[in-house]
């Protein structure tokens, strides 16, 4: 395991791969090998791009790696597509606009499902990032389908927050209302040859300017990925909101309040872990259900017994679920 | 027949109907092969409100739907156009002249890969492919060999080519000036529909803008200078390939035919300067009677469209002209011998449908490419079709069919639904873009290939009546040495040209695309010169960018 | 799944020049349907671009879909890569129109565990990947 991470560390892409999989797969060597990593993570910056299925999201990645290559930056990329929920299988395709850069060692893009349980993909992706960050990478780009909370916790990963819509009818404004407004340190305004881009373009602003207070005013620019136009514009604009967070001094509180949000994730999954896994040992759980359900008991004396039998944190089993 | 005439019939049809229905079925439900249910019986009731003169008509009148010329086959018989090429452009030649020899009446040139995709034999990316799925065709020269000793006055060729289809046809007009031949009297087809390659067979190279408009300058050029020639086959062949259904094929390609109709229009040509010369490519699928229906629901949506929406006058732009061919993906592998019978089949559906000119499949195409006997036996098929069944004395012998007539006016109608969602998602071009056509098809494919895993599709050989004998077939087997001596003489070729003359000729071209004009006039200069299809194909890039897939399932 | 509880990843790839992707999606699907984790390439695949998105995506399956003949070219050459890359474990699997002569030595020497042909049922092909899982 050891040797994982000092291969990891030397820039082995194999040894990248196979540790993001244990991150994934929730493996028990997990946590020692995130903690083997941690002192060298904290580099990357982080960028998430997210919008509505069919906004051109991959294709404006694609381009934006592209810009970001010619300055010479070295850069991962998670793409997170949803898994069903009926077979908890999932096809993952986003890379497919990505593949001209597959044979580019300086670029990394690793496709996740989200698998379920929507805390456990957030923590998944933050994991990840820490493995590319610690693979050396300088730009971490998250790509993922913003239609739900999930996304919006991956989103609190990021440094700077991408929203892409489209002129496609009004729904893209409605989008917006729906949570992620408040998330988007930047929009765009992507297929913006169709008509109706401006008035997209207008709304948008509109709805900014009545939302106050904020130093930093979300800038809306609008691109056509597939004829690569706007890109230019979208890369100077990511690169001054990194400047903002930098000179503001937002970037290290930011950072900072995701530290601790990741220090009591960890508590509470510890725990979590922890007491169930001792529950499972000590106690007939369905037995209880049962009495509780015959009113033979409660379950808020059933709880507190429960927890008087056992330790409340055994290092042995705090383990990932 | 008189209202009261009807209700007595409609009284007898419950009866039986009520009798019928008590009796038991071998299944559940009776669907096509599209999955579109069939009902057991059909009447002079689901036909009352046909009407002779508006709805069918006369052969070689509108709409058309009985067939677009006034004797049919009793004029000329469709032309037998089997699809062939392969290794380089010797083996081909050989085999066209074979072909030729067998009584076959026009040609039709498969092109490999590499050439599709407009790669240079020597392209890294060529690697393994050089001659395998077709002819390998790099240049000029490769056209001059391919065409050897076959009078390109006297037999016309179709080339299966899209993306970079203006450039092999001018390095087949340039071929034909060699031999003498009056541009004016070079007739043929090119597929040149991009817009199908975007929807299902996804051998795409420029954006649709660009390609949109190289298409239309073809439409220019040859209006003008080879008027003989069909500028474009819309083809719905490959998206019923792709896996849509019947009513899919046909609705999407005819929306495809319209978008080229209004690219011509937008791009300031009159409709009839250029719409006689576009013609279609269908599929001939297995299930027999929604085929047909198919073939004469075309004609008459094609023919309606383009007198009321694009106020087309000349009859030519109203009829639809197409080529078939039988359906590869109803193929087996297993037992490939049973496959004559389909291809049988379905050629008699294309001929009763009315078809300009057909390819039958040889046996062994779902193997690999086609033995020459193989593909002798699949031209017998038609042969024996032609001259001994008797199916082609008469024209359209079907219509009248209870059956034949409901579905056809169905198939219509289902287009017509069609044509109206993908207007309202902003036309073709939108509609590809949103990835519309690419997930009704791949839904439907899915669908069929479920319905085929759990029999309620059958496949005689593969999930019924299988007896699992190993094969016994003779199969081509493309010598590996073609690529290496396509190479080497692709090297040459480059060594000894005028290497001045193509750079210029490759600038001259950048320069071109870059502006507005025409740029058939700056291809086939480059052509001439002996510039390389990947050389050209590379310039052009520079300009119009390249087309990349959608990610959707 | 595998016993372990982890989810099986499948890279489906079409290498080379063959635009055919009806049987790559369609198979695609089934294995979605069937639970496992389906990374696609698209089309025009160089094999170098497949082993390196195999190497990336650490796929534990590598599906490659050949319709244009050049499956002698091409699937030694991925597996070589493959081998390059370390990934001598993972399980190559081909579908296509192969002849059974070529499939035979595709899978005697080495380079693919099994071959799909047209006609081979898509549980086939989910139920094989899943068996060797197991």
């Amino acid at each position: 395991m050891q040797q994982l991470v000092a291969e990891l560390l030397k820039g082995n892409r194999r040894a990248a791969a196979r540790m993001i999989s244990h991150v994934e797969n929730d493996d028990p060597l997990k946590r020692m090998l995130l903690t083997e990593l941690y002192p060298h993570t904290g580099k990357a910056y982080v960028i998430g791009v997210t919008g509505a299925p069919g906004s051109g999201k991959s294709s404006l990645v694609d381009c934006l790696l592209q810009q970001m290559r010619r300055d010479g930056l070295k850069i991962g990329v998670i793409a997170v597509d949803p898994t069903s929920p009926f077979s908890g299988g999932a096809i993952l395709g986003d890379r497919i606009r990505m593949q001209d850069h597959a044979l580019d060692h300086d670029i990394f893009i690793r496709s996740m499902g989200t698998r379920g349980s929507l805390g456990g993909l957030s923590r998944s992706t933050r994991e990840a990032i820490q493995v590319l960050d610690a693979f050396g990478k300088d730009i971490i780009l998250i790509e993922t389908v913003g239609v739900g909370q999930s996304e919006v916790d991956i989103v609190k990963a990021a440094d700077t927050t991408v929203v892409v819509l489209t002129p496609a009818g009004g729904d893209s404004v409605q989008t917006i209302k729906a949570g992620i407004m408040e998330i988007a340190d930047l929009f765009v305004v992507n297929k913006a040859d169709l008509p109706g881009a401006e008035r997209t373009t207008t709304e948008i602003n509109i709805m900014l300017d009545m939302k106050k207070g904020d130093h930093w005013r979300p800038p809306v620019v609008q691109t056509v990925s597939v004829q690569n136009k706007g890109l230019d514009q979208l890369w100077e604009l990511l690169q001054e909101h990194r400047n903002y967070m930098n000179e503001s001094g937002k970037l290290e509180t930011v950072r900072l309040e995701r530290v601790k949000r990741e220090l009591t994730d960890q508590v509470e999954y510890l725990l979590k872990n922890s007491v169930w896994e001792q529950v499972k040992e000590e106690v007939k759980l369905e037995k209880l259900v049962e009495e509780i359900a015959n009113r033979k008991n409660d379950p808020y004396s059933a709880a507190s017994e429960l927890l008087e039998k056992i330790s409340f944190f055994d290092q042995k089993t705090g383990k990932d679920d | 027949m008189e209202r009261e005439k009807f209700h007595h019939l409609d009284d007898q049809k419950r009866a039986w109907e009520k009798h019928a229905e008590s009796l038991e079925g071998r299944k559940e439900s009776f669907v096509t092969v599209s999955g579109r249910p069939v009902k057991m019986l059909y009447t002079p009731l689901d036909t009352e409100k046909l009407d002779y003169e508006k709805d069918l008509g006369f052969p070689g009148s509108y709409p058309y739907t009985r067939g677009v010329q006034g004797n049919m086959y009793r004029g000329r018989l469709w032309t037998m156009r089997q699809f062939s090429g392969f290794g380089d452009a010797y083996d081909s030649n050989r085999r066209y002249r074979y072909l030729l020899e067998q009584g076959q009446t026009g040609l039709s040139v498969a092109f490999d890969m590499p050439t599709i995709m407009g790669y240079d034999s020597d392209h890294e990316r060529a690697m393994g492919e050089v001659g395998r799925c077709g002819v390998a065709i790099d240049s000029l020269e490769d056209m001059e060999i391919l065409f050897d000793n076959i009078p390109v006055d006297q037999v016309t060729t179709s080339m299966t080519i899209n993306g970079p289809a203006s450039i092999l046809w001018c390095m087949y007009l340039a071929n034909a000036e060699k031999q003498g031949v009056n541009l004016k009297q070079v007739g043929g087809t090119i597929q040149n529909d991009i817009l199908k390659e975007y929807i299902a067979q996804k051998s795409w190279i420029f954006p649709p803008e660009p390609s949109i408009r190289l298409i239309t300058d073809i439409f220019a050029f040859a209006g003008e200078h080879v008027p003989r020639w069909n500028t474009i086959s819309i083809s719905g062949y490959h998206i019923r390939e792709a896996g849509s259904t019947a009513a899919q094929e046909l609705a999407f390609t005819l929306a495809d035919g319209f978008a080229y109709v209004e690219a011509g229009i937008n791009a300031g040509l009159d409709v009839d300067s250029f719409a006689p010369r576009l013609s279609f490519f269908f599929n001939a699928h297995i299930d027999f009677f929604e085929e047909i229906c198919k073939y004469r629901a075309a004609r008459r949506i094609w023919a309606k469209r383009m007198k009321e929406r694009y106020g087309a006058k000349d009859e030519r732009s109203l009829k639809l002209r197409f080529h078939t061919q039988t359906a590869g993906c109803s193929l087996t592998a297993k037992e490939p011998e049973n496959n004559i019978i389909r291809t049988t089949l379905e050629a008699l559906s294309a001929v009763l449908g009315g078809t300009q000119s057909l390819h039958t499949n040889s046996m062994d195409e779902v193997l690999a490419l086609p033995t020459e006997k193989a593909v002798k036996i699949a031209l017998r098929t038609q042969q024996v079709i032609a001259c001994e069944s008797g199916v082609a004395n008469t024209i359209d012998p079907l219509a009248g069919s209870y059956f034949i007539e409901t579905l056809t006016d169905k198939l219509e109608s289902e287009a017509e639904e069609y044509f109206q969602r993908i207007e309202d998602l902003g036309g073709v071009l939108a509609a590809i873009d949103q990835g519309f056509f690419q997930q009704e098809i791949a839904d439907a494919a899915y669908k069929y290939q479920r319905a085929v895993d759990n029999e309620e599709q059958v496949i005689v050989g593969v999930n019924r009546y299988n007896s699992n004998e190993p094969l016994e077939i003779e199969l081509l087997k493309i010598d590996p040495a073609v690529e290496e001596k396509q190479v080497s003489r692709l090297r040459k070729l480059k060594e000894k040209r005028d290497n001045l003359a193509v750079r210029q000729s490759l600038d001259n071209l950048v320069n071109c695309a870059s502006g507005n004009d025409n740029i058939i006039p700056g291809i086939l200069e480059a052509v001439k010169v002996y510039a390389t299809i990947g050389e050209i194909v590379a310039s052009l890039k520079e300009v119009f960018g390249e087309y990349k897939e959608k990610p959707l399932f | 799944m595998d016993k372990s509880g982890k989810k099986i990843r499948v890279l489906v790839a079409k290498p080379g020049l063959d635009g055919h992707d009806r049987g790559a999606r369609v198979v695609a699907r089934a294995l979605r349907d069937a639970g496992f984790e389906v990374i696609y390439t698209g089309l025009h695949q160089t094999p170098e671009q497949v082993a390196e998105t195999a190497l990336q995506e650490d796929v534990d399956v590598v599906g490659l879909s050949i319709l244009s003949g050049a499956h002698m070219t091409l699937v030694p050459r991925i597996k070589k890569l493959l081998q390059d890359n370390g990934m001598n474990e993972v399980m190559m699997i081909v579908g296509g129109i192969i002849p059974e002569d070529d499939a035979e030595k595709l899978v005697s020497e080495g380079y693919a565990e099994q071959i799909f042909t047209p006609g081979d049922p898509l549980d086939k092909i989910t139920g094989y990947i899943s068996n060797n899982f197991k």
